[in-house]
């Protein structure tokens, strides 16, 4: 009895924690009055995100798409990179040190660099998502693939399992966890890439909108773009989650 | 009684005790093992293993030589550091030695041993698949059972089934190791290792982190087992009752490097009963064996 009210309790925590934020934002606007030009209130931002809704919904559906490429591309290539560093210390030692420079370069730095080669729009957002997406899941899948138990593979091997069969066997499965929690900080920051890109080079897009608003100093419609990309994001993380439940049950003993 | 006149006996146990539930398992004809002939199953002539490289060089294990008939259960004994997990490696081909030989029925081993039952310690069961799906896993990897599984799943289940039947498991094959206690994982783990009817099963310190009782009630299994299969087993382990309960022989190693320093036949009557550890008998080889280790670690 106790438990089951505890759980009903937690489940409402994230909204009430919402609408406080929410409400503490509308009164530190109502307080700052005419000043409040910068920062609008929650109210101005929802209606905003009414008027506009004809423009903020093409662009959301453009950033939505350019990230999912991305971040399908990501997870993709992602578990081929990983399962190669994981399985083979010669592709770990000639890999890796590239890899951690690759990660260690500023992607806003490289979105020219995309524009140059495919042009402006959707092919460098894509890209900048991917990029910034798919470290996590190599490191997560090698870190996966690296921890199989040594008794364990003794185990497969004495009974007579090729390499394949202790990939497919052990190492994927064991794997597994670790991939789905690196999807969700994948998830996240391929949204980040794909406004990026946006912002400093498409037509189309949140990153875009929230540019040309705030050159238009309609602070209201900028905020409204972050919403939309905050809930999106929220979204994406929570689907995700469902999904990573759904396939590594056993890693979330004792419940 | 003569190892051939026991072996006879066990093989005829085998055929009267475990004919009914045992005819449903006969799958594939190459899995009914030969009588006993002379030839020991395991043998080991002149191993030595160093580990290390360079500078850093230690002989693990020393030219031994050790050999294991066909259906014998052999335990290894010795003190902490002895290379009793090296033997283990050495046997099952995991590790070459660096001199010496391994040979498994006469053939010489060059690459990881096939057909070998194993269990450690730890059960390394895996953690994502239910106590039957992992009793099954080798049989989705030994020949011939690989080729067939798909096509008489239902079949391998039952065997399977049967197995968990008789260590009291039946009722948890659909839960997940985490699930289960200790001693229960450590019974899977031991099923998983002789599902496919192995024709040797390596056991290392298999009972080793489990509570008294428990452990005992494990000696008993594994006899009930070994005497329906009448696999030969070797078994590492540095508990001495252990070693005397299950085993027909058994080896005291030096510490290391690893040589045999006593080898002591165990001539007690099968089935034996945890009553018999109690017993003169039992209690004599137990202490002539404890003495020799005692006296090879001052």
């Amino acid at each position: 009895m106790k438990t089951s009210t505890n759980v009903a309790r937690q489940a409402w925590v994230p909204w009430v924690t919402t609408l406080a934020l929410l409400v503490l934002w509308q009164i530190v606007a109502m307080v700052l009055g005419s000043a409040s030009l910068m920062l609008p209130a929650p109210t101005a931002i929802a209606q905003s995100i009414g008027q506009h809704y004809d423009v903020i919904w093409p662009n959301a559906l453009q950033t939505l798409y350019t990230t999912g490429l991305g971040f399908g591309l990501a997870v993709a290539l992602g578990m081929v990179f990983g399962l190669a560093i994981g399985a083979s210390s010669l592709i770990y030692r000639g890999v890796y040190p590239l890899l951690i420079a690759f990660n260690a370069v500023p992607k806003v730095a490289l979105v020219p660099i995309f524009v140059l080669w495919f042009g402006i729009g959707t092919l460098p957002a894509v890209v900048t998502a991917f990029s910034l997406a798919v470290f996590p899941i190599i490191v997560n899948v090698a870190t996966g693939l690296s921890t199989i138990d040594a008794e364990m593979e003794d185990v497969m091997r004495s009974l007579g399992a090729t390499r394949w069969d202790i990939l497919t066997k052990v190492g994927i499965p064991r794997m597994a966890p670790y991939l789905f929690a690196s999807l969700k900080i994948a998830i996240t920051l391929a949204f980040v890439g794909s406004v990026l890109s946006e912002t400093i080079a498409s037509n189309e897009g949140i990153g875009f909108l929230m540019q040309a608003a705030s050159s238009r100093f309609d602070v209201p419609l900028v905020f409204a773009g972050v919403i939309v990309i905050a809930a999106m994001a929220v979204i994406a993380y929570q689907l995700c989650e469902v999904i990573e439940g759904r396939f590594t049950h056993w890693a979330k003993r004792g419940k | 009684m003569s190892m051939s006149e026991r072996l006879a006996e066990l093989l005829a146990f085998d055929s009267k005790g475990g004919a009914e539930p045992m005819a449903a398992c006969a799958l594939a004809p190459e899995e009914q093992r030969p009588p006993h002939s002379g030839q020991p199953y395991v043998d080991l002539r002149g191993a030595s293993l160093v580990y290390g490289s360079g500078g850093e060089q230690m002989l693990a294990i020393d030219r031994l030589d050790l050999q294991v008939g066909q259906g014998e259960f052999v335990a290894v004994v010795g003190p902490s550091g002895c290379g009793k997990s090296t033997l283990m490696k050495l046997v099952t081909g995991l590790l070459q030695p660096d001199a010496g030989a391994v040979f498994i029925q006469g053939q010489k081993v060059t690459g990881p041993v096939r057909n070998v039952g194993m269990a450690f310690q730890n059960s390394t069961l895996l953690p994502w698949r239910t106590t039957l799906e992992n009793v099954l896993l080798p049989f989705e990897l030994v020949k011939p059972h690989r080729q067939r599984i798909r096509r008489h799943h239902a079949e391998y289940r039952a065997r399977a089934m049967h197995l968990l039947d008789v260590v009291g498991l039946k009722d948890f094959a659909e839960k997940y190791p985490w699930e289960l206690s200790g001693g229960m994982q450590q019974r899977a783990n031991v099923c998983r290792a002789l599902v496919h009817q192995p024709p040797l099963l390596m056991l290392d310190e298999p009972f080793g982190a489990l509570d008294a009782f428990t452990r005992e009630e494990l000696w008993l299994l594994t006899q009930q087992l070994w005497l329906k299969q009448r696999f030969s087993a070797i078994l590492v382990t540095h508990d001495l009752r252990e070693a005397v309960f299950l085993a027909d022989r058994v080896i005291v190693l030096s510490k290391r490097p690893g040589r045999i320093i006593l080898e002591r036949r165990v001539d007690l009557p099968r089935p034996r009963s945890l009553a018999h550890t109690y017993e003169p008998a039992f209690s004599e080889i137990v202490h002539e064996i404890r003495d020799t280790i005692l006296e090879a670690r001052a």
